[in-house]
């Protein structure tokens, strides 16, 4: 089959058709297709949220406009997803290496409740120092979740105290705050990193 | 010229396959493997732990509890998470390890949920965990507690 192609349009023809349908199957049917319409988070542009970073500064969308970005949400309470991902987190980052530093890299908790400034900043300060802790009212973290269309419910324990579930994805932007990809919860290494490097070489053709 | 090889990450692996010794269960015939534990910031957070848990005999166990004099309630919980991508975490029901199997205590699944936390759990120190069986019998096992951002038994 590859043979007939080759006489009818040539080996270049082939090469290229096939990289198109590479890159297309990768996007809407393979591992990098996005979430359905409606589940899928706005641009950063679009968003509008106000929080404090987990050293006082003022933030939201716009902050992160100008590099790549990984965001996730969680709180921390949470004893097995989020420092999971945190540490997984970490793990891509140490991957990286020196591009790490050409990314932002946010945990924003859905429990700022208990998630005060202090309580992010204790807590970021022992994983990767890329990663930075966003919190604020209820309401903007409401309207952050609502702009990277992610959920978060409280649910009350056994004694007496609650738990969130939460969606543990890993939201990529590139630097012009477009969405490239998401990390589903647990996604391996050799999925996860690839997919990394993709939202900072966009970041780059972007540049050029 | 020598042609003596030396591979790298032997001494390495040997020395963590020494850190976590398998506990025996007597007559249960069930063996706890590469049990670990996150460090805790104070004791208002759950901890949580994770490990193996084998079944060596000829008879079908089932894990219905834990204890430890760390937390008040130790649970088995387990986390979710559904095609939207959202995770969430309920306690477990009992589980069955027939012969020869084992279950994963891991991240992102099954884990041994340490609520109300007695002390803080902090990195190089251990606890005790105790697994309760159907049958009665008990199982001891010493969790070693890591960092905040352990990844597993040997981070």
């Amino acid at each position: 089959m590859q043979r007939r192609h080759v006489v009818q349009y040539g080996a270049a023809g082939v090469g290229a058709v096939a990289l198109m349908l590479g890159v297309g199957w990768w996007r809407v049917d393979g591992p990098g297709a996005p979430k359905p319409a409606g589940k899928r988070p706005l641009r950063l542009s679009a968003m509008d949220f106000r929080l404090t970073d987990h050293e006082g500064n003022e933030v939201g969308p716009e902050t992160l406009i100008g590099r790549p970005t990984m965001v996730f949400f969680g709180f921390t309470y949470c004893p097995d997803v989020c420092p999971t991902t945190l540490s997984d987190i970490s793990g891509w980052l140490e991957d990286l290496g020196d591009e790490a530093a050409r990314m932002n890299v946010v945990f924003i908790t859905v429990d700022p409740e208990r998630d005060t400034v202090e309580a992010m900043a204790e807590y970021v300060g022992y994983f990767h120092p890329a990663i930075r802790g966003w919190t604020g009212p209820a309401n903007q973290v409401a309207r952050a979740a609502e702009g990277f269309r992610a959920s978060y419910e409280r649910v009350p324990t056994e004694g007496g105290d609650y738990t969130m579930n939460h969606t543990a994805s890993v939201f990529l932007f590139d630097a012009k705050g477009e969405l490239v990809t998401m990390i589903d919860y647990h996604e391996p290494r050799e999925f996860a990193v690839p997919k990394i490097r993709r939202a900072l070489s966009e970041d780059v053709e972007g540049a050029t | 010229m020598t042609k003596l090889t030396y591979i790298n990450g032997l001494p390495l692996v040997l020395l963590l396959s020494g850190m976590s010794t398998p506990a025996f269960a007597g007559s249960e015939d069930v063996v706890v493997e590469n049990a670990w534990s996150r460090a805790s910031i104070g004791i208002n957070r759950p901890g949580a732990a994770y490990m193996t848990v084998r079944n060596t005999g000829e008879d079908t166990i089932t894990l219905t509890g834990l204890t430890t004099p760390l937390a008040v309630m130790p649970q088995i919980h387990e986390t979710k998470t559904n095609a939207d991508g959202v995770s969430s975490m309920a306690p477990a029901d009992e589980i069955t390890i027939e012969p020869g199997q084992s279950v994963a205590l891991e991240p992102g699944g099954l884990h041994a949920m340490l609520m109300k936390l007695q002390n803080p759990m902090i990195e190089g120190e251990t606890f005790p965990l105790t697994l309760t069986f159907s049958d009665g019998g008990e199982v001891t096992v010493e969790v070693p507690i890591l960092g905040i951002a352990a990844r597993g038994p040997e981070s």
